[in-house]
C-alpha cells in the first residue's frame, strides 16, 4: 500500500514553503517515467509528492553571454527541436532525440534524467563532454553549483541532498572551431537502454587536437570521463595510429559489466569500435552528430 | 487516505474525480471516468496501449499522474473520430486492415495523429519513429505504417 501526499506549487518559492520541515518525505516528480515504474516496482516509505510541472520557470532554454541554459523541466522532445541546442550542444540534441520513444520524450525531463543517475542516462555523456555544471537549490534557498562530473556516485547515486532540487543545467558553448560527435549504441531503434554511448567534443586546428573531452555512457558504475584517452589524444594530429591508440587506452579506465544487454567483453570492444567512429565523425565531419543504433 | 480532486476536459466533456496522490491518469481513465478505450497493455511504458494526447501532445497515460492533467485537456481515440465521422487515420486503417486484434490501435491512432500535427507528410521511416513508441503483435507493422501513408496523402489531396 502506498501512502502519499500530493502538492503541484506553481513557482520555488511556494515550493519551498511547502515542504519546510518534510523533505525528508519529499519526492520530486515531472514526467513520472522513471518515478511511477519504480512506485509500482518497490514498496516505499509515506511520501509526499511534489508535482513541478507547473514551475514555468524551470522550463526556459536560453543563451546569455557564451553560456547555455537548460532548465530542468526541459523535455526531450524539446531539447530535441531547440535552435539553441542544436546550434551550441548539437551532441546534446543527438542524445535527447534518441532517448526512449516520442511518447516518452514528451514527459521526459533532463533534470529527471540526471537526478535518476542510470549509468545509461542518455543526456550524461553529452553533458560531461559539453563540462555543464548543474544548479540546483535546496531548503532555506540554499543553492549550490556541481560540476557535472562531481554529480554522479555510483548507479542511481547523486551527491543531492533530501529535499535539494535540480533548477536548470548549464553549459559554456564550446570554443570555435571545435567539432562533436555523438553515439548511442543501442540494441534496436527505439525503448533502447544503450549497451554503450559516447560524446566527445575536440578543439580542433586542422587536423590537431588541441583539446578532448570524452565521455562514455553504460561502461561503468556511473557515466564518466575518460581522462586517460583524452590526453592520450591531445596535442596530435587524429590519424588511424593514434585512434587505435585510444581505443586501447580507453579500455583501461572503463568498468562495463555483463548484463542482459550484453557481456562486459562486448561492451569493451564496442567501447574501442565506437569511440575511434566519433573521433573520425568529429574530426572529419565537425558538428555533425548521429545516432549509432544497428 | 488523502484523496485529490481531478478535474479535467475528456475528449470535450468536462469532468471531475476524487484520485489519490500516486494514481496514474491510465487508472483513473478506466476506472473512474469511463474510458475504457485507453487500454491497460503493460501499466509501465513499455507499450504505448494508454497513449493519450494530453493538451495536444501524445503521452503515456500510465507514465502520468492522474493530478498531472489537472484543468487540461485529454484527447483519447473517441475523442479523435466518432463512429459517424472518423478521423482520415481511423478510416484509413480500417481501409488497410491495420487492425488485427485490435488492441493497440487506440494508442496507434493517438500517436500517428500526434505524428500527422506535426509532420503532415512523414515518410516511412518518420512514420516508423513516429510510432516507435507503440507495440502491436499483430500486424507486423506494415499495414499500420501504409495506413498513416495513406490517410496523410488522402488529407493533402
Amino acid at each position: 500500500m502506498i501512502e502519499a501526499e500530493y502538492v503541484a506549487p506553481s513557482n520555488l518559492g511556494e515550493l519551498f514553503k511547502s515542504i519546510e520541515g518534510r523533505a525528508e518525505r519529499v519526492k520530486f516528480v515531472a514526467g513520472c517515467t522513471n518515478v511511477l515504474p519504480d512506485l509500482r516496482a518497490q514498496n516505499p516509505a509515506p511520501m509526499l509528492l511534489v508535482d513541478l510541472t507547473g514551475i514555468e520557470e524551470l522550463r526556459r532554454i536560453e543563451e546569455n553571454n557564451g553560456v547555455i541554459s537548460i532548465g530542468s523541466l526541459a523535455t526531450m522532445t524539446e531539447l530535441a527541436a531547440s535552435e539553441i541546442i542544436r546550434t551550441h550542444g548539437p551532441i546534446l540534441a543527438s542524445a535527447a532525440r534518441a532517448l526512449g520513444n516520442p511518447l516518452t520524450r514528451n514527459r521526459a525531463t533532463i533534470g529527471g534524467n540526471i537526478a535518476d543517475a542510470s549509468p545509461a542516462a542518455d543526456t550524461a555523456p553529452p553533458l560531461l563532454a559539453l563540462e555543464a555544471t548543474i544548479h540546483t537549490e535546496g531548503a532555506s534557498h540554499a543553492k549550490r553549483e556541481i560540476p557535472v562530473e562531481e554529480f554522479f556516485i555510483g548507479p542511481n547515486q547523486t551527491v543531492l541532498n533530501q529535499g535539494e532540487l535540480i533548477t536548470r543545467i548549464t553549459f559554456p558553448i564550446p570554443k570555435d572551431p571545435s567539432a562533436s560527435s555523438h553515439i548511442k549504441f543501442g540494441l534496436r531503434n527505439a525503448m533502447a537502454i544503450s549497451v554503450v554511448s559516447v560524446a566527445v567534443v575536440l578543439e580542433m586546428q586542422g587536423n590537431l587536437c588541441h583539446r578532448a573531452r570524452i565521455a562514455l555512457g553504460s561502461v561503468a558504475p556511473k557515466p564518466i570521463r575518460a581522462y586517460l584517452t583524452e590526453k592520450e589524444l591531445e596535442g596530435r594530429k587524429i590519424t588511424e595510429e593514434v585512434l587505435e591508440s585510444c581505443a586501447e587506452v580507453v579500455k583501461k579506465e572503463i568498468s562495463p559489466i555483463t548484463d542482459i544487454r550484453a557481456s562486459a567483453q562486448y561492451r569493451e570492444h564496442v567501447t574501442g569500435v565506437l569511440l575511434k567512429r566519433a573521433l573520425w565523425q568529429a574530426a572529419r565531419e565537425g558538428e555533425n552528430s548521429t545516432n549509432g543504433n544497428i | 487516505m488523502a484523496t485529490y480532486k481531478l478535474e479535467l476536459k475528456l475528449n470535450g466533456e468536462k469532468l471531475s474525480a476524487q484520485v489519490l496522490a500516486h494514481e496514474n491518469l491510465l487508472s483513473v481513465m478506466r476506472n473512474k471516468l469511463g474510458a475504457k478505450e485507453v487500454k491497460n497493455g503493460c501499466n509501465k511504458g513499455d507499450c504505448g496501449a494508454c497513449a493519450v494526447l494530453l493538451d495536444g501532445k501524445a503521452v503515456n497515460a500510465c507514465l502520468t499522474l492522474a493530478l498531472q492533467a489537472n484543468g487540461k485537456e485529454v484527447t483519447t481515440v473517441k475523442g479523435i473520430g466518432t463512429e459517424d465521422q472518423p478521423h482520415p487515420l481511423q478510416e484509413s486503417f480500417v481501409r488497410h486492415g491495420a487492425i488485427q486484434c485490435g488492441f493497440c490501435t487506440p494508442g496507434m491512432i493517438v500517436s500517428s495523429k500526434a505524428l500527422l500535427d506535426t509532420i503532415p507528410n512523414p515518410d516511412r521511416r518518420q512514420i516508423r519513429e513516429g510510432i516507435s513508441g507503440n507495440l502491436c503483435r499483430c500486424t507486423g507493422y506494415n499495414k499500420i505504417v501504409e495506413a498513416i501513408e495513406d490517410a496523410a496523402l488522402k488529407r493533402k489531396s
